[in-house]
């Protein structure tokens, strides 16, 4: 197995960032040789996410050591074992398949410490004889890890969440965003044409403009202002940073845009770049390496009815204005 | 994580001290540096730092640390 990139291998992680080839980014399980693992040689457990698999054959030049590639249709280490599909019964069962026992003289599996959550170390010994180690969270770490005898380091048991790591969320979140709220842009648009009289074309090319530039605003906003400003925006629940970030980029758009809109239909559109930002800033959660479930159902029972009167309170503003001002 | 903070007093993290032998494996697991050792046992010196990804809970093998969020 090759430890060094191909074009092929960037081209396809390129790819699977944008939410192309995603769901089906993966490797055939199993067991892996990388070098030329003798008995003695480390087993490194992974998933068969192929973004997953790459980091770590990657990360190992010049090691000889075994990879047990872990059924985990196609989804990475952390976010498998949260589901379960990379745990200790798949974990048992590869072990078992793989004729691991015949091919090594030890009884050591190095895994991943994020796969932890799936896997029950000392389970994993009562059903297959191996003992599991728990290896540093980054594959960049393996190599160093190793070759200090296994043992802990400061600062591989962490997880970190950088500017670098929260930016390569940005293009797969929208991708999924646009996929589920297309429809909101033809149907906010053409909603913006409705009035008194006829002039339905020039309410298109002034309202319903601005109602898509708001949309986009809200939408980028929360998908790209929120990961990257995240440290730096207020408060700890994400509806609320979300909220902020949207009402200052919809300020900003009222205040340079020569929009020619009325108090009235400004402050409806406002709400609804603070509605859309808050909502996709809180989506957000499901991406980051420290919000919990017990967090996230409670910001959610709070934020969602507000966002939901907002958002309607401001849509029935913005088509009920051409008729009543007019 | 020490930069990063979420909503605090919501997270189910229980651990029974009774229970624990010392064997550290739940400070070996955690991704936030949740757990703490003192006189042989673990403590959480971090309770609010918790993510509820239950990785302690699984490898506990005595049954000392449970984690159970609800719906989530």
């Amino acid at each position: 197995m090759a430890t060094s990139r191909s074009v092929y291998d960037w081209a396809g992680a390129a790819a699977a960032r944008l939410g192309l080839n995603r769901d089906s980014y993966l490797v055939a399980p199993g067991l892996y040789a990388i070098g030329a693992p003798d008995r003695a040689a480390p087993v490194l457990v992974t998933a068969n996410y192929k973004l997953s698999f790459d980091t770590l054959r990657f990360a190992l030049p010049g090691l000889n050591v075994w990879l047990l590639v872990l059924d985990t249709c196609g989804i990475n280490v952390w976010c498998a074992a949260g589901k379960g599909t990379f745990g200790t019964e798949e974990l048992v069962h590869r072990v078992k398949a793989s004729g691991l026992e015949k091919l090594v003289d030890h009884r050591r599996l190095v895994v991943p410490q994020l796969g932890a959550t799936g896997v029950s170390a000392h389970q994993v010994k009562k059903q297959s004889g191996f003992s599991v180690q728990y290896g540093p969270i980054r594959a960049s770490d393996i190599s160093t890890w190793l070759d200090n005898g296994a043992r802990e380091f400061e600062g591989m048991r962490d997880v970190t969440f950088t500017l670098k790591e929260r930016s390569e969320l940005i293009p797969v979140e929208f991708h999924l965003v646009l996929k589920s709220m297309w429809w909101l842009f033809p149907l906010l648009f053409l909603l913006s044409g409705i009035g008194p009289d006829l002039a339905f074309t020039s309410r298109l090319m002034s309202r319903g403009v601005w109602m898509v530039s708001a949309l986009l605003i809200g939408i980028g906003s929360g998908l790209i202002l929120v990961p990257l400003l995240l440290p730096w925006l207020p408060g700890r629940s994400f509806a609320l940073k979300g909220a902020i970030a949207g009402l200052l980029s919809g300020l900003l758009l009222l205040f340079w845009a020569e929009t020619g809109l009325n108090l009235l239909e400004s402050g409806a559109l406002l709400a609804l770049v603070v509605v859309m930002s808050s909502y996709l800033g809180m989506n957000f959660t499901g991406s980051t390496p420290y919000t919990s479930p017990s967090g996230v159902e409670w910001e959610m029972r709070r934020a969602i009815p507000v966002q939901f009167c907002l958002s309607i309170g401001a849509l029935l503003i913005w088509v009920g204005a051409p008729l009543v001002l007019s | 994580m020490k930069e990063f903070r979420y909503i605090h007093g919501v997270s189910s993290l229980c651990l029974d001290q009774s229970l624990c032998i010392g064997c550290k494996m739940c400070s070996r697991v955690c991704p936030q540096a949740v757990f703490s050792h003192q006189g042989g046992k673990a403590a959480i010196q971090d309770h609010d730092g918790c993510m509820e990804c239950g990785a302690c809970g699984v490898n506990c093998p005595v049954g000392a640390v449970s984690v159970n969020p609800g719906v989530g």
